[in-house]
């Protein structure tokens, strides 16, 4: 009975929007977290405990990342200033129980989209902000260059409870190798296992890899080898049972990435709100009226587009220019031969 | 007692009919405790219901698809989750038993030294106790893995114990025993257990009628060597070793496969807690000899006794029972330290269960739960143990 009043009330709330009669402490009256966040005053978010690239603290305490920027577009989005995010470093054991003990709202912790996290346990994925796979670092000198050269008795370094365990334990069973796995709980402890000779080989998404490398004594003694053993979308998480809250973050996300596709940046945002480009102005909220189908101010995505840029000049900042990744690989948009293909915000 | 007279004092507090006042506060008490406990399960009900999620354990039959290094039993990912929380089970509690074996040697020897009349030994006994036990543990850890063990060379270059034991930064290798009939062996050893057991209840008999003393220790150490020998003559038992060999895997990576392997992690754990936990043992057993009163060893010198038998004899016996309590402490602690195991990837209980396990799945609350009760078991299990052998060891009076 009390699902189908909430069905009801939905249903209603989607007319009103359709309208053009809602206001914006309708959604909000219905998204705890978005209420809780604009009275906070900032937006609760989860990251790693330093992945260059991804999520990184500065000397001073400054976070960078895409995944960062992530948080930063939809406190942007809800709040009008991309600085309002109280960051959480989490480690990869700790980041879904803070989310869904409500320590925090988003997790954008370089997380992997899997069927059993999505539906199991209470998650919900939003989108992808990185495509990425698992890979294989080797010290160059162990004359290793293709994971085909890997035998028997290797030791694996590896990060607890990731979905690279499992990727890990599929790829050498199905080869027949037997491996020895040496499973640490933080990244850095993982690092200077293996950098110290303890394990021969070091295995996580590619990305991280290249990140990590950046971090080693000689990075130029390090390979990643070619191969790539596994799908890793990566993507935020909210909490399941807000769909506000998800439609939110979702969107702050694909603004970043359509803004790219429709050539608005950081610098031309303002003079874009003149375009002829009907899509173009609704990106920059000078037509339409899409934030208040979301709850929020139609500023959104123009917040967004000034304040954290868009999602290629945050790969430029984060990833290209810090040299972990500067090839985008599947990374690109659609249009240019990737594969970031996002909904339309209209 | 404090608690009865509480309740005494409640009583009169309530006054009137004294049924009712004895019973109600413990009544009031349980109600209290169920509303409390109720109260939390409720609580977690609702809010997982809210957020979809659903509690049960029948993810402990599903396929753990994930790898453990080290495992005492037969494991593989294909395994089940239960099976995954036994492996874990066990590494903790062999480290936790390796752990307690050399704290207690240790402690014991340090606690002695401690007391020593030669200066330089007691000193040493003194600065060891006060380094080792003023350090955080984790600090400790961190230490013994990452900066002594790391400093052991690569497999190519290992310390070579006689061509049959190798140490490197990958772990100690071993032979392997390989055995045929073992059974045999087994129960040969159990055999002379027995019959040792019998030795020593019939020398005691004979010393307290008699007053003839047998040499019971040359008389066991006899069958323990000779009974299980005889297996080997005519039993059909025989015993061959593997022994780990040094293999190429490329051109600069060297492992030793085959034999068994003492993982790095094990080690650095054991060696962190037994160090560790040997200074309050140290400690303990301090203060039990220092408990004896003067007059017990002047007593037993008078009558002619050795120093070893004084120690042996009239001052262990009687400072036993002001060790153990405070030991049983010590020896729960260094149990439930070793969860810290985590942290240098030695997979335990923590790593593989509340670690791996848990991410896996995502049942947070399921696991917590059974590893809580699991540390809680084997707390009891230890402190049941110690107690029975304090009770042992106490005075009895006849």
């Amino acid at each position: 009975m009390y699902k189908y009043i909430k069905q009801l009330t939905s249903l209603l709330a989607v007319f009103v929007v359709l309208f053009a009669f809602a206001n914006e402490a309708m959604a909000a009256k219905k998204s705890k977290t978005l209420k809780n966040t604009i009275k906070k005053g900032f937006v609760r978010c989860g990251v790693s405990q330093g992945l260059p690239g991804f999520s990184n603290a500065d000397a001073s305490g400054n976070w960078t990342g895409v995944d960062v920027d992530v948080c930063r577009a939809v406190a942007a989005a809800v709040l009008g200033d991309a600085s309002k995010v109280k960051f959480t470093p989490l480690s990869a054991k700790e980041r879904f129980t803070a989310l869904t003990a409500g320590e925090i709202d988003i997790l954008s912790r370089n997380t992997t989209w899997t069927l059993s996290r999505d539906a199991d346990i209470g998650l919900t994925f939003v989108g992808v902000n990185f495509y990425d796979g698992q890979g294989f670092m080797v010290r160059k000198d162990s004359g290793i260059t293709s994971t085909s050269q890997f035998k028997s008795g290797l030791s694996a370094c590896v990060n607890i409870g990731t979905t690279t365990e499992l990727n890990m334990r599929d790829f050498f069973t199905s080869k027949g190798i037997s491996y020895e796995p040496v499973v640490f709980e933080k990244a850095d402890e993982v690092v200077a296992a293996y950098d110290s000779g303890r394990c021969d080989t070091y295995t996580t998404d590619k990305s991280g890899l290249a990140a990590q490398r950046t971090k080693m004594k000689d990075p130029d003694a390090h390979i990643v080898l070619p191969e790539t053993i596994s799908k890793e979308p990566l993507g935020p998480v909210v909490r399941q049972g807000d769909s506000v809250w998800e439609d939110i973050v979702r969107w702050s996300l694909y603004v970043m990435i359509e803004a790219e596709e429709y050539g608005i940046n950081s610098s031309n945002a303002n003079a874009m709100k003149a375009s002829e480009n009907p899509q173009i102005k609704r990106l920059v909220g000078a037509e339409g009226e899409l934030g208040a189908a979301l709850g929020i101010g139609n500023e959104w995505s123009y917040n967004i587009i000034t304040q954290v840029g868009n999602y290629g000049e945050s790969y430029k900042r984060n990833i290209a220019d810090t040299g972990i990744l500067p090839d985008r690989g599947p990374n690109q948009l659609w249009t240019k031969g990737g594969i970031l293909y996002v909904a339309p915000a209209r | 007692m404090d608690i009865k007279n509480t309740t005494k004092g409640f009583t009169n507090f309530f006054s009137g009919s004294s049924t009712f006042g004895k019973y109600f506060p413990q009544t009031l008490t349980v109600f209290v405790i169920i509303f409390i406990f109720g109260y939390f399960a409720y609580n977690a009900q609702v809010n997982m219901d809210n957020r979809g999620i659903d509690f049960g354990l029948r993810f402990l039959g599903e396929e753990a698809s994930f790898d453990i290094q080290f495992s005492l039993i037969e494991y593989s990912g294909a395994s089940s989750y239960a099976r995954a929380y036994l492996v874990g089970v066990l590494n903790t509690i062999l480290v936790a038993v390796i752990g307690i074996f050399f704290a207690t040697i240790l402690g014991v020897v340090i606690g002695i030294s401690r007391l020593s009349s030669n200066y330089l030994i007691a000193k040493v006994a003194e600065w060891y106790i006060e380094i080792f036990r003023n350090i955080p543990l984790l600090l400790q850890l961190f230490f013994w893995y990452f900066a002594a063990l790391r400093a052991l060379p690569l497999p190519k270059e290992a310390i070579n114990f006689f061509d049959i034991a190798y140490l490197s930064v990958k772990g100690l290798y071993i032979p392997k025993f390989i055995w045929t009939n073992f059974d045999i062996f087994f129960y040969s050893i159990i055999a002379s257990i027995v019959a040792i057991i019998f030795v020593f209840k019939y020398a005691r008999n004979q010393q307290e009628q008699t007053g003839k003393r047998i040499p019971s220790f040359l008389i066991s150490l006899g069958i323990i060597v000779l009974l299980p020998l005889l297996t080997f003559l005519i039993g059909g038992v025989s015993l061959s070793f593997e022994y780990p060999l040094l293999t190429q895997l490329s051109k600069t990576i060297f492992n030793y496969i085959g034999g068994v392997a003492i993982i790095p992690e094990l080690m650095a754990l054991a060696l962190a807690l037994s160090l560790y936990t040997a200074t309050f043992i140290a400690e303990c057993v301090r203060a039990g000899i220092m408990g004896v009163t003067k007059g017990q060893k002047e007593a037993a010198a008078s009558i002619g006794l050795t120093p070893g038998q004084i120690l042996r004899l009239v001052v262990m016996p009687q400072a036993l029972r002001i060790i153990i309590p405070p030991t049983t402490n010590q020896y729960l602690n260094l149990t439930k330290n070793s969860s810290l195991a985590a942290a240098i990837a030695y997979p335990d209980i923590v790593l593989v269960f509340a670690g791996t396990a848990m991410m896996q799945t995502g049942r947070a609350i399921e696991i917590v739960s059974i590893t809580m009760l699991t540390y809680l078991s084997l707390s009891i299990a230890i402190s049941i143990f110690m107690n029975w052998y304090n009770k042992k060891i106490a005075i009895k009076e006849k």
